[in-house]
C-alpha cells in the first residue's frame, strides 16, 4: 500500500462485514434525504445501489465519504465505530469515491492529479520521477491503459474516470464508491469499466456502484440495495432477484419501458439541415456535409458512438457553435448563423447535453430557471417588469407535471439531485410546445420511472405535431423512440434507416463505421 | 533614425530599465502567487505604497537602510494579513476590499507623512539613508554587462533571487503543485485533503512582503524620498504583467522587464523633442496593445474542396 496514512479497516474475518451504516438519517431543508438507512458491505463484493432520482443515494455515499455529517445513525468499520468528519478521515480508513461530477485539475497531468495531496518527496521537493514510476506501477498492477504524462483536458471521459479510480487506489482504498460512473460513458467505455471493477473485486476491493441502468446491475453486481424516498426498500443477492423486481421496488409499481406510438403521419418539413459543416474546438471538422430533414409528427433519432460529431451538430443547430458551411432551416426560416435567441424564437426548443453548462444556472432558483427564455415575453414579463404571479404558476406547473423534487420553487437549481435537475430542464423546454425539439441525451442520469415518463412525453410531442431530433448514445432509446434512425460516424451520415425495419445489429455495424455510407435515405426506403 | 536609436539605447538606459523593472517584478511575483492560488490581489498598488512609506520612515529614524527595508516588508505583510483575512475568512469581495486597501493606503501614508514630518507633497531629508549600490564581483568589469547588471541596490539582486526561488517552489515542490491545484479546482484539492485556505493565506502574505520590498526599491533605491502616491500605478502594471505573462514565472518576469524597459524609455524620451505626456502614456499603451494581441485565437478551419463547391452552388 502506497500511502503511509492508510489504516485499513478490512482484512481479518472473510465473512465479516467490511463496513456497516446503521440507522442513518440526514435531512436537508424541506427533505429527508436519508430516513433510517441501513447499508452494509462485504469484502470483495460489487454492491449496486439503485433508486429513483432524489432517493438519497448520493447523500448516503457522501456521508460515507465524510462530505456530509449524518443527523443520526452510526458507521461501523470492521467492528469499530467511526466518525468521518471530512474526506481525510474516510480516505485514511481506506474509502475512495469517484464523484458524479469528476474532481480533477484539468491542466494537470494524470500523475499530478493522482498524487496531489500525498506527493512523494525528496529533500523537500516534489519527486516527480518517483510519482511517475509509482503511477506507472499502479496502472500496471491493475491493468489500466493510461499514460501518466497525459494532461487531463486532453483525455476522453472514460480515461478521466480511470484517473479518478486510480486516485483512490493510490491512497490505498479498499472500498471504492462510484456515483453513476456509467452515465457519461460510451457503451465501449462501460464495458472496459466493468472489466476493471470485476478485476478489482477479485483482488479483494469492495465496490459500491450507483446506477440507473438495471441491466448493468444484473451484469456486474453481487448484491443490490434499492432506495426509495430516502429509505431502503430491498437488499438482496443479485442472483436471487431480477430487473423487474428491482424496478418495482424502486418505483413502487410496475414499469413498462415499451412506448406506444400513434402511426406516423408526417407533415411539413420543420427542421432541415443541408450540407452542414461544423468545426470542433480544435478547429477540425466534426460534422462533414450532413443533410437531413425532420417533418412534423416524426422523430429522427441520431445514433452513434459519442464523439462522432453529434454534440457539434446539436450545438450548430441551436446556435451555440458557428456553422462553417451549409444551411439550417427551422419552420422554413433560414436560421444559419443566427443567435440562440433568434433560433429559439423561430420555434426551437433544446434539451442540452450538459445540464450544468448549458441547461441551468446553478446558483439560480428553480423558478428562475423555469422561466428562462420565457422571461423575454408576456405574461412572464410585462412592460419590462417580472410578473410574480405568472412566474409562480409557470414554475409550479413544471414542478408538478414533470415531478421535480423537492417541490420547492425557491430551491437552488444546483442543489437538485442530478435527475431532478434534468427534469427541470426537460420540463422547461417541453412546455414551450415548440414545433422543433432538439433533445440531446435527454434521459442521462434519469431513473427508469422518469425515463418511462420522459419517453412518453417525447412521443406525445411528436403525436401533437412537433418535429423531434433525438440525439442519444443509448441505442435502445434511439431504436424504441425514433421513426427514422440516422447513424453518424466521423461526422458523416452512414445512412438513414426506417426504425421499424432496422435491426440492432445493422445499426451497431453502421455505428462502428462498417457498411454502406451515403443516402440509402428516407426517399429510397419510403 | 539610427542616430536617435543609439541615443536612446545605451548601457545607461538599460541599467535604468533594470532598476525600474525591480518594483514591478517583485509585486508581480506576489500577484502571481495569489493568482495561481485562485484569488485576485488588487491591492498590490496599496501594499507597495505602504512599503515605500515604511522604507523611508524606517531609514529616516534609524539611519539604516536595512531597517527601512525591514519596516517596508513588515508594513506590506501586515496590510496583506488584514486584506487576506477579510477576503478568505470573511469572504468579502476581493475586488472591493482590494480597491479599498489601495485608497486606504494612499490616505494613511499621506496622513502619516503630514503628521510625522509636517510636509505637504514630498518628504526629502538628508537623514534618510538610501539603499547602497553593490558591485557584482566578476561581472562588474565585463564590458557591456558590467554597466547594465552591476552597481544596483541589494533589492534589485534580491528580486532576481526571488524569481528563481518562486520558480522552484511553484514547479518543483509539493507546495507549488497544491497551490496550482487550489487555483484551478479547489474542490478537487479539498477532497484530497489539501488545505486550500491555508495556501491562499500564504500566497497573500508573501505577496504583501514582496510588494513591501518593491516599495523600498521605489523610495530608497530609485530616489531617496517619499512622495504622495509615489507608486503611480506600478501595482496595477504588475497585475497586468501577471496576465500578460500567462501566469508563468518566466512569462511574468519577461512582462515585468518589458514594462521596466518602457518606463526607462519614458525617462529617456522626455529629454528629446517628443511630448512628455505622450511618453508617459507609453507603458499603458504597450499594455493595451499586447493584451489585444495576446487574446486566445482559434485556428480557422479550412473547408475541404467538396464543401466549398457545395457552398458556392447554393449561393444564388
Ligand atoms: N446540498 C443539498 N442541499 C439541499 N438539498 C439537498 C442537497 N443535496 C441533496 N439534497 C436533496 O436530497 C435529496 C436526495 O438527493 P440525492 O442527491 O442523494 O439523490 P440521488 O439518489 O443521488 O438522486 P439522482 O439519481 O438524481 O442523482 C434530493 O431531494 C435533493 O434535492
Ligand atoms: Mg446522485
Amino acid at each position: 500500500m502506497s500511502h503511509p496514512r492508510y489504516q485499513p479497516c478490512l482484512g481479518g474475518n472473510e465473512l465479516a462485514k467490511v463496513l456497516e451504516m446503521q440507522g442513518i438519517v440526514k435531512g436537508f431543508p424541506g427533505v429527508l434525504a436519508n430516513d433510517h438507512v441501513d447499508f452494509d458491505l462485504e469484502e470483495g463484493e460489487i454492491h449496486a445501489l439503485v433508486g429513483e432520482n432524489g432517493a438519497g443515494k448520493s447523500t448516503l455515499m457522501n456521508i460515507l465519504y465524510g462530505l456530509y455529517q449524518p443527523d443520526e445513525g452510526r458507521i461501523v468499520c470492521k467492528g469499530r465505530q467511526v466518525r468521518f468528519e471530512s474526506p481525510l478521515d474516510s480516505i485514511a480508513a481506506g474509502i475512495g469515491m469517484v464523484h458524479q461530477h469528476f474532481m480533477l485539475v484539468p491542466s494537470f497531468t494524470v500523475y499530478e492529479n493522482i498524487v496531489l495531496g500525498a506527493e512523494p518527496r525528496r529533500r523537500g521537493s516534489f519527486d516527480r520521477a518517483k510519482a511517475i514510476s509509482r503511477v506507472r506501477e499502479l496502472a500496471k498492477r491493475h491493468d489500466f491503459r493510461i499514460d501518466p504524462l497525459a494532461r487531463i483536458h486532453n483525455l476522453p471521459v472514460g480515461s478521466q474516470q480511470r484517473v479518478e479510480i486510480m486516485k483512490s487506489l493510490y491512497r490505498g482504498a479498499g472500498i471504492l464508491i462510484l456515483d453513476e460512473p456509467t452515465a457519461v460513458l460510451t457503451p465501449q467505455e462501460t464495458k472496459e469499466l466493468f472489466v476493471i471493477l470485476k478485476s478489482l473485486a477479485r483482488q479483494g476491493k469492495t465496490i459500491v456502484f450507483i446506477t440507473h441502468k438495471l441491466e448493468e446491475v444484473m451484469e456486474v453486481s453481487d448484491r443490490v440495495t434499492v432506495m426509495r424516498g430516502g429509505k431502503v426498500t430491498m437488499t438482496k443477492a443479485t442472483a436471487q432477484t431480477d430487473a423487474r423486481e428491482i424496478a418495482r421496488m424502486m418505483v413502487g409499481r410496475e414499469v413498462f419501458l415499451q412506448v406506444n406510438k400513434a402511426d406516423l403521419t408526417p407533415g411539413e418539413v420543420m427542421l432541415e439541415v443541408e450540407n452542414l459543416w461544423v468545426a470542433d474546438d480544435r478547429g477540425l471538422f466534426a460534422v462533414k456535409g450532413l443533410s437531413f430533414q425532420v417533418r412534423e409528427g416524426e422523430i429522427l433519432g441520431v445514433a452513434g458512438v459519442a464523439g462522432n460529431g453529434q454534440m457539434e451538430l446539436a450545438e450548430a443547430i441551436t446556435g451555440l457553435r458557428p456553422v462553417q458551411a451549409g444551411r439550417i432551416r427551422v419552420c422554413g426560416q433560414d436560421i444559419t448563423g443566427n443567435s440562440p435567441f433568434a433560433i429559439r424564437s423561430a420555434g426551437l426548443a433544446h434539451i442540452p447535453e450538459d445540464r450544468y453548462k448549458h441547461g441551468l444556472a446553478k446558483t439560480g432558483t428553480v423558478e428562475e430557471n423555469a422561466i428562462m427564455f420565457l422571461h423575454n415575453f408576456s405574461p412572464i414579463t410585462n412592460n419590462g417588469l417580472l410578473n410574480r404571479k405568472a412566474i409562480t404558476e409557470h414554475a409550479d406547473s413544471i414542478i408538478e407535471n414533470f415531478d421535480v423534487r423537492p417541490r420547492d420553487r425557491k430551491a437552488l437549481a444546483g442543489q437538485l439531485s442530478g435527475g431532478n435537475a434534468q427534469k427541470l430542464i426537460v420540463g422547461r423546454e417541453m412546455t414551450l410546445n415548440d414545433k422543433v425539439l432538439v433533445a440531446c441525451q435527454p434521459t442521462r442520469g434519469l431513473d427508469i420511472g422518469a425515463i418511462e415518463f420522459l419517453h412518453n412525453r417525447i412521443v406525445q410531442q411528436r403525436d401533437h405535431g412537433s418535429a423531434v431530433l433525438l440525439i442519444s448514445v443509448e441505442l435502445d432509446e434511439v431504436m424504441s423512440l425514433s421513426d427514422w434512425i440516422l447513424v453518424m460516424y466521423e461526422g458523416k451520415s452512414m445512412g438513414e434507416l426506417d426504425a421499424r425495419a432496422a435491426a440492432v445489429e445493422e445499426v451497431g455495424r453502421l455505428m462502428a463505421g462498417i457498411g454502406k455510407r451515403g443516402s440509402s435515405g428516407k426517399e429510397a426506403s419510403a | 533614425m539610427i542616430h536617435l536609436l543609439s541615443q536612446v539605447f545605451d548601457t545607461q538606459f538599460l541599467a535604468s530599465a533594470v532598476r525600474m523593472t525591480t518594483p514591478i517584478l517583485l509585486a508581480a511575483m506576489g500577484g502571481l502567487l495569489c493568482s495561481l492560488s485562485g484569488t485576485l490581489n488588487v491591492a498590490l498598488e496599496g501594499l507597495m505604497l505602504m512599503g515605500a512609506f515604511g522604507a523611508v520612515a524606517g531609514s529616516f529614524y534609524t539611519g539604516s537602510w536595512l531597517a527601512g527595508v525591514g519596516l517596508a516588508v513588515l508594513l506590506g505583510t501586515l496590510t496583506s494579513v488584514l486584506l487576506s483575512v477579510t477576503i478568505i475568512k470573511y469572504k468579502a469581495n476581493e475586488l472591493v476590499v482590494g480597491l479599498a486597501v489601495n485608497l486606504a493606503a494612499l490616505g494613511a501614508t499621506t496622513f502619516m507623512m503630514r503628521t510625522l514630518w509636517q510636509v505637504k507633497g514630498s518628504f526629502i531629508d538628508p537623514r534618510i539613508a538610501p539603499l547602497p549600490s553593490w558591485r557584482l564581483p566578476l561581472i562588474h568589469h565585463a564590458p557591456v554587462l558590467g554597466k547594465v547588471l552591476s552597481g544596483h541596490t541589494p533589492v534589485v539582486y534580491a528580486s532576481w533571487a526571488v524569481v528563481l526561488i518562486i520558480n522552484y517552489v511553484i514547479y518543483h515542490t509539493a507546495f507549488g503543485l497544491r497551490l496550482r491545484a487550489t487555483g484551478e479546482n479547489a474542490r478537487a484539492a479539498e477532497t484530497l485533503g489539501v488545505r486550500t485556505k491555508k495556501l491562499q493565506y500564504v500566497a497573500f502574505i508573501l505577496s504583501g512582503a514582496l510588494s513591501g520590498l518593491a516599495g523600498a526599491q521605489l523610495s530608497l533605491g530609485l530616489v531617496t524620498l517619499f512622495l504622495i502616491n509615489m507608486t503611480a500605478g506600478r501595482g496595477f502594471v504588475a497585475m497586468v504583467a501577471v496576465i500578460l505573462g500567462q501566469r508563468l514565472v518566466a512569462g511574468v518576469a519577461g512582462a515585468s522587464l518589458l514594462f521596466g524597459l518602457a518606463e526607462g524609455l519614458t525617462m529617456r524620451l522626455q529629454g528629446l523633442r517628443i511630448p512628455p505626456q505622450f511618453v508617459l502614456m507609453l507603458p499603458y499603451l504597450i499594455t493595451i496593445i499586447t493584451m489585444v494581441l495576446l487574446r486566445p485565437r482559434h485556428p480557422r478551419p479550412v473547408l475541404p474542396e467538396e464543401a466549398r463547391k457545395a457552398a458556392l452552388e447554393e449561393t444564388p
